[in-house]
């Protein structure tokens, strides 16, 4: 016979509300925990589907995703000429806003030079592009069909591909276009601010060839580490191995995100703890009566322990999988990437279990102190 | 009928409470001897010592003087003589309440098999002696009720027969008819009545209830917690 089991029956409708608002608190726990992993992935995502072995940037930088880092165009020339280079290609990063069917779309527009590295990875859907001109390829999160007709700066753009999960370290979609497609956008002016511009230094004006960072495919033989040293000789450029490209982009990009997103975490599951606490603390106090009934007809300490851990982990436990639940359900309608991973859910788990077992000790204590005699009172 | 085995002995037996000049003596001196098949009522005004002396029997308080056996085995003496003093009461006493203090989330065998579990009855004999009790006093018909949908005498019977469940010999009741009306309340006396011959028992019941006096094999009077010497 379980008593907490029958208790709970006896109070279903309390105890499935009370349910309901843990697993709404630990719903929220674990949206926390997937944003932050789908910021991860996002952020080292794009960097990885780049499939550099080495970044070289601007001399000084630590790259493009963390800080501006522009050189002349025919750096990847010099580049190429490296020993131990497979191959190279320049490209250049850019956040756009474009008027997409009545809204604002706000992206991540990438220049690459195609056949060289620093391209779209898989197509999920259409062709790469062929043209040298006015075509495009997005991630599936922009919004855009195969066909589509896409206004970028003053230049119309057909949407030849689609690529899925590519979004920059702030969520924003990536869209990819020519290098040169890319360069005019970023630099091309309203005629009349061409004219007065070309008007004031016309050699400058007229010097659009600029890039972001050159992106190196190594010979199998060529170790990144001593290649990225050899470019470092040449002051006016920095070199970086994807390992290290990553780590910048882990520690400048998403550290503080992850300690933002943490000390959330953190916060939210010691009020879930609190909460978890209270309502047990709350159902120990509404059962005295019974317990000192349990107490004064012979029932050990064990048994009313166990009466009020077994309620407890059940809530926790009820209040999980009803949290991944709604998550699982909500992922699709949330703005953000949400990657909430089996090692995460594992240790979440623990993690509320540990909090049902802390937040049962004062009803515990409570339940202890409870006198068998009360329940001779009337 | 009753037997001369003493199944409550006490001799001296005492409790006060606060020292000083806040000390209260809720009980004094007392001697009982409540006998196998015996219906003993304990009466007397509030703050006589009644309930006191049920919550000593009951080994709920400690004595501060005097003897105490039960069941012929030596309970207190100085200092308990057994330290597992909740599992003297779940093999020794049944208790029975005013407000019968069925557990409200279980049925009517249920709250009196849990008695037979916490001994260590597996759960199908703790159900089937459940059932035997119900039968024995005319409840099989609402086994299966909840506490909630059973009347206050129905209720009491329930509470009776948890009381008889670990097949103790030593009964403590509390106002048992108190919330009871004069028919149900001579119907639940009976039962006790029944119960203590025929399970050779001893029964001590405190009450205020003046319908089921003459029912009672023995009546004591405490005042002041001591023995009333005018009653």
């Amino acid at each position: 016979m379980n008593l907490s089991l029958r208790d709970v029956y006896q109070n279903l409708g309390k105890f499935l509300l009370t349910c309901v608002g843990v697993s709404l608190l630990l719903g929220v726990v674990m949206g926390m925990i997937a944003i932050y992993r789908g910021l991860v992935d996002e952020a080292l995502g794009l960097a990885r589907a780049m499939k550099a072995d080495v970044w070289v940037v601007e001399g000084g930088t630590r790259g493009p995703f963390a800080e501006a880092s522009r050189m002349p165009g025919d750096t990847r020339e010099g580049i190429s000429s490296l020993w131990g280079v497979e191959s190279a290609g320049s490209v250049l990063f850019q956040n756009i806003e474009i008027a997409h069917r009545g809204t604002t779309r706000r992206l991540m527009l990438i220049g690459w030079e195609p056949g060289r590295p620093g391209g779209p990875p898989t197509l999920s859907e259409g062709r790469p592009i062929t043209r040298s001109h006015y075509e495009a390829i997005a991630d599936r999160r922009a919004g855009f069909a195969i066909g589509e007709q896409v206004i970028m700066g003053r230049n119309t753009f057909a949407i030849v591909g689609l690529v899925e999960n590519l979004v920059a370290s702030g969520g924003d979609p990536v869209i990819f276009t020519t290098l040169r497609d890319a360069q005019r956008l970023q630099f091309e002016l309203e005629p009349s601010a061409a004219r007065r511009e070309q008007a004031r230094n016309a050699a400058a004006a007229q010097n659009t060839d600029s890039i972001n960072a050159v992106l190196v495919r190594l010979k199998s033989n060529m170790s990144p580490q001593v290649f990225a040293q050899d470019v470092q000789r040449w002051k006016r450029l920095s070199a970086m191995s994807q390992t290290q490209q990553e780590d910048v982009l882990a520690t400048s990009v998403i550290e503080r995100a992850r300690k933002q997103i943490g000390l959330f975490t953190s916060i939210l599951l010691i009020v879930s703890m609190v909460i978890i606490g209270l309502i047990i603390y709350t159902m120990t106090i509404d059962k005295k009566r019974p317990i000192a009934t349990l107490k004064l007809i012979g029932a050990p300490d064990s048994v009313i322990v166990k009466l009020i851990l077994q309620q407890a982990l059940a809530m926790g436990m009820i209040g999980f999988i009803t949290g991944a639940i709604l998550l699982r359900l909500g992922q699709d309608y949330f703005p953000r990437r949400l990657v909430f991973e089996t090692s995460d859910a594992v240790a979440l788990f623990g993690i509320v279990i540990v909090i049902c077992l802390a937040g049962s000790v004062i009803g515990v204590r409570a339940a202890l102190k409870i006198d068998p005699a009360s329940a001779l009172s009337n | 009928m009753q037997t001369q085995d003493a199944l409550v002995e006490i001799r001296g037996l005492g409790k006060h409470f606060g020292e000083g000049s806040t000390r209260v003596n809720a009980l004094a001196d007392f001697d009982l001897d409540v006998h196998a098949g015996e219906v003993v009522g304990l009466l007397g005004p509030s703050g006589s010592g009644k309930s006191t002396l049920l919550n000593l029997v009951g080994c709920i308080l400690e004595p501060t003087a005097g003897v105490m056996r039960l069941d012929g085995q030596d309970i207190w003496n100085g200092e308990w003589k057994r330290k597992d003093l909740r599992r003297l009461r779940l093999e020794k006493i049944g208790f029975i309440f005013q407000s019968h203090n069925l557990l409200p989330f279980l049925n009517a065998w249920e709250n009196i098999a849990i008695v037979r579990t916490l001994l260590g009855d597996p759960p199908a004999a703790a159900q089937r002696r459940a059932h035997e009790l119900l039968d024995y006093l005319k409840m099989a018909h609402r086994r299966d009720a909840m506490p909630a949908q059973l009347s206050g005498g129905e209720a009491q019977r329930v509470a009776i027969a948890r009381a008889l469940a670990n097949d103790s010999r030593i009964i403590l009741a509390d106002e048992p008819t108190a919330a009871l009306d004069s028919e149900r309340a001579l119907a639940v006396i009976e039962l006790l009545r029944t119960a203590a011959l025929e399970r050779q028992a001893a029964v001590l019941v405190v009450t205020h209830d003046d319908k089921i006096f003459d029912r009672l094999d023995k009546k004591v009077h405490l005042r002041d917690g001591r023995l009333d010497p005018n009653a």
